[in-house]
């Protein structure tokens, strides 16, 4: 036990006396967690709207006006004609055309019956599907205007039927966007740091030769990966406060459920992330090659986690694979701790998984590492 | 010429030799292409929703019908009671629920109106959003449906075109977008701790007192990932093309040559990385702490930049991978040449030429 | 003096898949003896040091360590040796003071003892002024003499010293030999693997190892008259060129 303490001593000492990597540790993260909460939005905003009037009437100016007080669009420019407008489009400058045809306002009111042509740069197909849905949403507006407007008698003899939909958003009522976003992408930033830290630390000891000395040594093999991996843990924790800290401070993010609990859970599941980093440090030679698969299973956690997209939208076989994927559990356990209030048995199914993962790695870990060649 | 050649041939020995790195280095991006292709969408599909009928009439069965027929959703359950609602959210499994008020079909022929909750778990807003949006685009063509025959008069009827992406597909939108992660950290990450490792194994100093220049050292280090990249680079984009069926709308050969661009655009910021720092581990840490999460979220890669706050979207133009994607995009789904790629084209020179002048300065600053 | 083995060596052998690394060694180290492990690289001088410090298994053969059996008893070996590679192996980013008390608290020393062995060791090195120093600033030389003093910390019965003296000047070869004759002289024995052949002079007995196997032990002076020749640079050359 007392050898333990000295390995601990000496690996917060090399850490803090690192200043290159000090930075990196504690406040490149909590930046991060800052600036790039904002960033993770599907919200559709300051669409990029152009459109070609070649109406020039009364009404073509009405519906234009009303794109230009809307919220969601941003009028950039008008087109003479359709050419002019898709080389914009192509350019990027104009995700969404409007096209309103000469004869708008004749046709509507001779034939009351009109057309109008829309395109929407669909690359990004979720945003043109919302932009879509926009539009639809003030041209019906402007349509029921005008025909009430031309509508001078009821025509009473059958009449349409209305169908409402009130939407109701639970847990987070404005659709706000950080408030899902500031404990995701904590979660990632506390993962990614201590998985790089641990699993290049034995390696590093590998390739510069101490490693060796130690295995001299009479320590034992549970007794040196302990005194390892503790510091790790607890910077692990210590992040995990600071922006927890931060996320109240700053996004006022809502804590309904127990922090403690929270914590309860992460010091289980920063023993996943120790257990791989451990098992990563075994199984290479050089720093290079740790870091290397540590990215590669960072970056398929993080994409994978249902942070940036929904699990469910996934192909069922994914879904079964996502179930190997930590981070993936620790952003549920996240959310339904801090966001639902939930309790000890609602986050008991991810917890009891978690515990297995730790369980299954470890035990891997420790056996794989080898003091004798 | 012919010393540097050697040098240049010595380090793709240390590369090739090296079977496990030679692995990850083009196993990995192939794994993450084709997983990502298929598993990475913001589409909806198949979400998992209940439903509470208070009315149980014949329009609130025929909605529910509709609902459960399309393919974004799957009605999991029928709750009996408003008390359910919250300990089915609560545990997780259901994303949302369709409240059916009191005699709805009663309100509806009577009234002329009825009305329809839709419960979303909102803990994930971009999912909640959209599942409202179909939602109620359902109901509201079988809304349709029955004022069928009630003449409209003085309809606007709006004809929508979707452009460069008609079957609004998301592999579309992410395919460059990995390809453009995958470039950028495999290069900046690779460069910044070979060169680093030779300084810390002092190997460094034996190659600057060799009669190369500093200068033919560290591209000598540098080409051959520029060639690793461009393999990764077109294995990606003949995976794009083969297995996700991405049109090539523009010139495959100027894709080809903006790809070898940013590849040493990535590779100049990391031989800027290396300068700044001394051991391997903190050139990692910079490269992968520093650049993994701004790549994936200030590039426009996942999320829009045109919806961030002005003062990100100032930022977002300082990440490199930003520009690459819109070039990507351009020539790949609208067809775009060079006259309308120029900007980004420029932007992505000046950063390298600005990478490795700062390289440059630095290092001569060590030097003495 | 009591005759007393304190490492035994029995046809000792590493096999790595087809290669025979190291081929059925034997020999005996007595106490308080200064044993040159002489040969070439590649000779299989460190392979056969891995496997008697218990941290690489022999594939055949025994060997006894300080008593203990090598097959089974790796970590009381561990216990009662003291190592020092050919790679620096003290911590660069530690200082002088706290490299001494890491490795006393892992060969599990109490406080007072480690503060007694920190402020003798740092007196006797003369590193007064530099305890407090990043270990990594340090020359060399002085690395490698602090590295056999931390590798001594635990008064171990053996020492095993893998090409100490690598890169070091003339002069502080010298001041290294001398601590390890003062370290002999405690009765301490001294294992150690060189290619500098008038260190070999220095050791009380050699055994040269060529591809594999041991192919003379003896003093040095016994061998130069085997070998009728005056240095042991040239015993050395003759064994070579015999095998080749």
């Amino acid at each position: 036990m007392k050898v333990i303490g000295y390995i601990i001593q000496k690996e917060f000492k090399q850490i803090f006396r690192n200043k290159g990597m000090l930075p990196i540790i504690f406040v490149l993260p909590l930046l991060q967690l800052l600036i790039l909460s904002n960033a993770a939005t599907y919200e559709v905003k300051n669409i990029l709207f152009a459109y070609i009037d070649e109406d020039r009437s009364a009404s073509s100016r009405e519906l234009i006006e009303k794109f230009n007080a809307s919220e969601y669009f941003d009028v950039k420019a008008s087109y003479v004609n359709y050419k002019q407008a898709s080389e914009a489009m192509l350019k990027g400058e104009v995700s969404v055309l409007l096209h309103i045809p000469q004869d708008f306002e004749r046709n509507l009111v001779r034939y009351k019956k009109t057309d109008l042509s829309i395109t929407i740069d669909a690359i990004d197909g979720a945003a043109a599907g919302v932009e879509s849905g926009y539009i639809n949403q003030i041209i019906q507006g402007f349509n029921k205007k005008i025909r009430l407007e031309l509508l001078s008698f009821s025509n009473g003899n059958s009449k349409p039927v209305r169908i409402e939909t009130i939407p109701s958003f639970w847990y987070n009522t404005t659709l706000d966007y950080k408030t899902f976003m500031v404990p995701g992408i904590l979660v990632l930033l506390v993962t990614m740091i201590t998985l790089f830290l641990s699993g290049m630390n034995i390696v590093r000891e590998k390739e510069i030769g101490t490693l060796e000395q130690i295995n001299v040594t009479p320590i034992r093999k549970g007794e040196f990966i302990i005194g390892k991996l503790f510091p790790f843990w607890v910077i692990g924790m210590g992040l995990l406060t600071i922006g927890l800290i931060l996320a109240k401070l700053i996004f006022n993010t809502p804590m309904l459920g127990s922090i403690g609990l929270l914590y309860f859970y992460t010091s289980f599941y920063l023993l996943v992330i120790l257990g791989m980093g451990l098992l990563i440090s075994n199984y290479t030679d050089t720093q290079q090659q740790a870091m290397f698969i540590a990215w590669f299973f960072v970056v398929i956690f993080i994409l994978m986690s249902g942070l940036f997209t929904p699990i469910e939208s996934m192909p069922k076989w994914a879904q079964w694979f996502t179930e190997l994927n930590p981070i993936k559990y620790f952003v549920e356990v996240v959310r339904m701790v801090m966001l639902k209030g939930a309790g000890f048995t609602d986050i008991l199914p991810q917890l009891i998984k978690t515990l297995a993962y730790a369980f299954v790695l470890n035990v891997l870990a420790v056996w794989s590492y080898k003091k004798v060649s | 010429m012919k010393r540097f050649l050697g040098f240049v041939r010595k380090e793709f020995y240390h590369i090739f030799r090296d079977k496990r790195s030679l692995f990850i280095l083009f196993g990995m991006p192939v794994a993450q292409i084709l997983l990502f292709g298929f598993a990475i969408t913001n589409e909806i599909n198949n979400v998992d929703i209940a439903v509470l009928n208070q009315s149980k009439d014949v329009n609130t069965q025929e909605i529910t019908q509709k609902i459960d027929a399309s393919k974004y959703f799957t009605i999991k359950r029928f709750l009996t009671s408003e008390k359910e609602i919250e300990e089915a959210f609560k545990k997780g499994d259901i994303k949302a629920v369709i409240n059916f008020e009191k005699d709805f079909s009663e309100h509806l022929i009577k009234e002329g109106q009825g009305s329809i909750q839709i419960l979303t778990d909102a803990t994930d807003p971009n999912t909640a959003s959209a599942i409202t949006n179909y939602i109620s685009s359902i109901i509201q063509s079988y809304q349709q449906q029955q004022n069928q025959g009630v003449q409209m008069d003085y309809q606007i009827h709006p004809e929508v075109r979707m452009v460069y992406n008609p079957e609004l597909k998301s592999v579309f939108m992410f395919v460059p977008g990995v390809m453009t992660i995958i470039l950028m950290l495999v290069s900046a990450m690779m460069t910044s701790i070979s060169i680093t490792r030779e300084k810390e194994l002092g190997t460094m100093e034996i190659l600057l007192v060799s009669p190369l220049s500093s200068f033919q050292v560290i591209v000598g280090k540098v080409v051959p990932y520029i060639f690793l990249s461009m393999i990764n680079a077109a294995i990606i984009i003949f995976l794009g093309i083969t297995v996700f069926k991405m049109p090539i709308a523009g010139n495959l050969i100027l894709l080809g040559l903006e790809s070898v661009l940013f590849i040493i655009t990535s590779l100049a910021l990391g031989i800027l990385i290396s300068t700044m720092v001394k051991t391997q581990q903190t050139a990692m840490m910079i490269s992968l702490m520093g650049l993994m999460l701004p790549v994936i979220l200030l590039s426009g890669f996942i999320f829009p930049i045109s919806s961030m706050p002005p003062p990100l979207q100032v930022i977002s133009n300082i990440v490199p991978a930003k520009w690459f994607i819109t070039i990507a995009k351009g020539i790949m789904l609208k067809g775009v040449g060079l006259g309308y790629l120029l900007k980004e084209t420029l932007i992505l020179i000046g950063m390298t030429v600005f990478f490795i002048a700062l390289s440059i300065k630095k290092y001569k600053i060590r030097l003495e | 003096m009591k005759e007393e083995n304190v490492i035994i060596s029995k046809g000792l052998t590493k096999r790595f898949g087809g290669f025979t690394a190291v081929d059925a060694i034997t020999f005996e180290v007595k106490k308080g003896e200064i044993f040159g492990f002489l040969g070439a690289n590649g000779a299989g001088k460190t392979t056969a040091m891995k496997m008697l410090i218990g941290i690489s298994n022999p594939t055949g053969g025994e060997a006894m360590v300080a008593g203990f059996d090598v097959h089974t008893q790796q970590d009381a070996i561990k216990k009662n040796i003291g190592y020092m590679s050919q790679k620096f192996a003290l911590y660069d980013d530690l200082t002088v003071a706290e490299n001494i008390t890491f490795y006393g608290g892992i060969y599990g020393l109490s406080r007072k003892q480690i503060r007694e062995k920190r402020t003798k060791l740092i007196e006797t090195l003369g590193l007064g002024e530099i305890a407090h120093q990043l270990v990594g600033s340090l020359p060399l030389g002085w690395k490698q003499k602090l590295a056999f003093s931390v590798a001594m910390l635990h008064d171990p019965q053996i020492v095993f010293l893998d090409e100490p003296t690598g890169g070091v000047d003339p002069i502080t070869r010298r001041q290294f030999w001398e601590m390890i004759y003062k370290a002999a002289d405690k009765g301490t024995t001294i294992f150690v693997t060189t290619h500098y052949m008038d260190e070999a002079e220095y050791c009380h007995r050699v055994s040269i190892m060529v591809a594999g196997k041991i192919e003379a032990l003896d003093t040095p002076k016994k061998l130069k008259e085997q070998f009728e020749v005056s240095s042991m640079n040239d015993v050395f050359l003759r064994l070579a060129r015999n095998i080749e």
